[in-house]
């Protein structure tokens, strides 16, 4: 289908100011470019969580897999093994993917599979009104710790490079050139992509005002570097005060586990000969 | 009916499901149907491990309580199961590891003579049992070249040294069987998925599935398949939704626990409409349970797993014939009405090894899975008559398929909007007609034993071959639905026409088919239940129905 219209009817719900809708237009934004290049959006697939970054299946006018919470990644794998002319592209939760899936997060990035991970972090739980994530910052009072979260913040972007994920990089959804640029290279990358991407929660963690004076683009960095990914990625730990580099901090060319994985398919007759004889080796 | 029982026992690592499995293929040429009990605990090494293997003029699916060969590879074997052996037991032993009446090898002694390494020890102990029961050179040497893929030449000279030390204590006699292929029950279910055009096998190991895993991921370019093996059993499921989203048969395989963790994506195959089929083999739970034992408990959890209402598919083949059929039409079933399909083999079934007669088995199932006919804008859950929404593929040319795990309209997108959750509630439940309608073409329940007789035994799965020889024996009728949901009703009726008296067998401790057939009105006089981990034996069992029918 070309020239589709890539924004659904669907009423759109999210709050006004709302850090999804600048994923949204980057989104819409590539896949325009996609197909203005000749590529067929018939063969993308968007695969969602549950929580408000998950609406995004509602709102695209292209396939996708409306999955459970924290479960992406699997679905995205399954998708890719089984037709890898397909370009999977998971929008997920930090909550749904840091916390409920992170398992599956961290051995997409192991097996390096080809699928793209795009994180809206916006470090609170936004539909289930305001409880911390696991990049929330010590002391976050949500509705679930009145007090103050007792728990430091995960690194995602340490945990990838940890992983083994051969794309790592670190978006804001108020750089949004930056932003497209990162998702695109994530997309056009063979292997595991991941964007962890700095959103705001309009209504329960509206973190503008602490990103935008931090943040800087990791401009003269050589992502080729693994070690000084990781001193980049330790530069801001999602607690502390400190600038918030953007931008890619790793990127590597491996096999992808789609491609060591691919077992040739078989015709019936030849299938029905093969258990014929194997029913024969068993006598 | 002639028949021959064989135990052999040893440490845990001594390789007895190997040997159990030789002693198995010269007994099959021999004309022997054959069925193969493993028991072995949960441990890597040293526990004591024992196979019986029994051949039968007639097709079996059970134990007896005695044997006529014991072939000890350790002390256990003699001592833990003397009561198992009668006057003329023969008993073949290891003479360097076990001190016995009978006839002992010195296996130490055979390997330094033909200098053959330790692994081949076992090969002495089948050559041994092979001049104990008076089986020819010629059927030991055929069964050894097509079964020992590596060494044959040096096995051959260990079992002959060792046959030619021994002389025949019990002759068994030839059958006029034709050899049949052996199979266990899991390879009989890997082997039928594969004829459903399984494209995709995806588990995480957990006994008793696990032997099915290896079974496929061995076999995997052989028959085309891609196999994984995920991060746990809900990354297992969902990425065989994936799969299924993106066009390709796949199944997985676990036990009681790791179903427990794929619930969710069991209710999401529901609500979204994916195909798939489970396999879940039962143990002892719950819980961890008896890892490596038998049991038959998960088929209330099974009926039930997964919130919310929709249609699923559940078959309990009772032999590896049954298995290697109905697992086929479970895919093919799973396809074509889009739900989850269940087939629920216990331990028993899925390590137990069957003769499996290939002569009847219907041809390859190809499957009619209702398509997507190209007309301008595709809806993934188009409300039909059937409630079946035809099939588009993600990268079909103008075809945007959203699935979704939320209430959804016809296109994929959720809503919250009274109506239309009604609507395709009542859509997916639509299902279950034309589902029950199909499975009715189907012979749903067998009839076993005295067709006619007043009294009749009432089992599923596993039990089906030791509740036959009882309902023989006694002049019963048995009954065993092999599909459990949708409920065989109107076909389980039928069957228990006449019933006098209804005894249920199960291995439980809850009467979980009982209580289901209840809720149709079918009320079982007497429940006999085992829980201890083992299958009922045929005495154990005999000994039971006969004071129940009395």
């Amino acid at each position: 289908m070309t020239g589709r219209a890539l924004i659904t009817d669907v009423q759109n719900t999210w709050c006004p100011g709302c850090g999804n809708f600048s994923l949204q237009h980057t989104l819409k934004n590539i896949l325009t470019e996609m197909e203005n290049e000749g590529r067929s959006l018939d063969n993308v697939v968007l695969v969602s969580g549950i929580g408000c970054h998950a609406k995004m299946a509602d709102y695209l006018n292209i396939n996708s897999f409306y999955s459970l919470h924290g479960r992406t990644i699997p679905v995205a794998t399954g998708i890719r093994l089984a037709n890898p002319d397909l370009t999977v592209i998971c929008c997920c939760g930090d909550g749904d993917c840091y916390a409920e899936g992170l398992d599956h997060l961290i051995f997409a990035a192991k097996r390096n599979i080809d699928i793209t991970v795009l994180v809206h972090n916006n470090r609170v739980y936004g539909l289930t009104t305001g409880q911390y994530t696991p990049t929330s910052p010590l002391g976050f009072r949500g509705k679930s710790t009145p007090t103050g979260t007792a728990e430091f913040p995960l690194n995602p972007i340490e945990l990838m490079l940890a992983s083994g994920a051969t794309y790592v990089a670190r978006g804001y959804t108020k750089k949004m050139d930056q932003l497209k640029t990162l998702i695109r290279n994530g997309i056009a990358h063979r292997g595991f992509a991941f964007v962890d991407v700095l959103q705001i929660c309009a209504t329960f963690f509206p973190a503008a005002d602490y990103y935008t004076p931090r943040v800087y683009d990791l401009a003269d960095h050589d992502p080729a570097s693994f070690d000084r990914a990781c001193a980049k990625a330790r530069e801001w730990d999602y607690n502390s005060d400190a600038r918030i580099p953007l931008g890619l901090f790793y990127q590597a060319t491996f096999p992808g586990f789609d491609e060591r994985m691919a077992t040739q398919g078989m015709a019936a007759e030849l299938r029905e000969k093969a258990i014929r004889d194997l029913l024969e080796s068993r006598i | 009916m002639r028949e021959v029982s064989v135990l052999i026992g040893g440490k845990a690592g001594d390789g007895i499901n190997s040997a159990g499995a030789m002693v198995a293929q010269l007994l099959n040429h021999l004309g022997y149907h054959i069925y193969l009990y493993f028991d072995y605990p949960s441990l890597i090494r040293g526990g004591h491990n024992f196979a019986v293997i029994r051949g039968a003029e007639q097709s079996v699916g059970t134990c007896r309580d005695t044997v006529d060969f014991v072939l000890a590879l350790s002390q256990e074997t003699v001592s833990l199961h003397r009561e198992q052996m009668h006057v003329g037991t023969a008993i073949v032993f290891n003479a360097d590891l076990v001190k016995s009446d009978g006839q002992g090898i010195s296996v130490k002694s055979v390997l330094t003579v033909e200098k053959a390494p330790g692994i081949m020890g076992n090969s002495a102990i089948i050559g041994g049992f092979a001049k104990a029961a008076g089986i020819d050179w010629e059927i030991v040497e055929a069964v050894f070249r097509s079964h020992i893929p590596k060494g044959v030449e040096l096995n051959l000279k260990v079992a002959q040294c060792a046959y030619e030390q021994l002389v025949t204590a019990h002759q068994i006699e030839r059958c006029s069987n034709t050899p049949l292929p052996l199979l266990t029950g899991n390879e009989a279910i890997g082997l039928g998925l594969v004829r459903g055009g399984l494209d995709a096998y995806v588990s995480y190991p957990m006994t008793p599935s696990s032997s099915l895993l290896h079974f496929l991921a061995e076999q995997k370019e052989k028959f085309g398949i891609t196999v994984v093996h995920p991060e746990n059993e809900i990354a297992v499921i969902l990425m065989a939704l994936g799969f299924a989203y993106g066009g390709k048969r796949a199944a997985v395989g676990t036990s009681g626990g790791g179903f427990c963790l794929m619930t969710e994506g069991v209710s999401l195959a529901g609500m979204a409409e994916f195909p798939l089929v489970l396999v879940v083999s039962q143990r002892t739970g719950p819980s961890t349970g008896l890892p490596t034992y038998t049991g038959q408990s998960e088929l209330l959890f099974v009926l039930h797993a997964g919130q919310g209402e929709f249609p699923r598919l559940i078959v309990a083949p009772g032999d590896a014939q049954e298995a290697l059929v109905w697992s086929a039409i479970a895919m093919d079933i799973a396809w074509k009405y889009q739900v989850p399909a269940f087939i629920l083999p216990d331990k028993t079934l899925s390590e137990g090894t069957y003769s499996v007669d290939t002569a009847g088995l219907p041809a390859q199932i190809t499957g009619s899975v209702p398509l997507w006919d190209g007309n301008p804008s595709y809806h993934r859950y188009a409300d039909t008559l059937s409630g079946i929404s035809p099939l588009a593929l993600p990268g079909t040319k103008d075809a945007v398929v959203k699935v979704n795990s939320y209430a959804h309209d016809e296109s994929g997108y959720t809503t919250e909007e009274a109506d239309m959750v009604s609507r395709m509630t009542e859509k997916r439940l639509r299902k279950w007609e034309g589902l029950i309608a199909e499975m009715n073409g189907y012979p749903q329940v067998n009839i076993l034993g005295s067709a006619g007789a007043p009294g009749t035994l009432l089992c599923w799965g596993s039990t089906k071959g030791v509740c036959s020889e009882v309902a023989v024996e006694l002049g019963l009728r048995l009954v065993q639905p092999v599909v459990l949901s949708p409920f065989p009703v109107a076909q389980l009726k039928k069957a228990l026409e006449g019933t006098k008296k209804l005894i249920c067998v199960e291995e439980n401790a809850t009467a979980q088919l009982a209580t289901l057939t209840e809720q149709h009105g079918i009320i079982a006089d007497k429940k006999i239940m085992r829980y201890d981990g083992r299958p009922f034996t045929y005495e154990s069992l005999l000994a039971k129905v006969r004071k129940a029918v009395s």
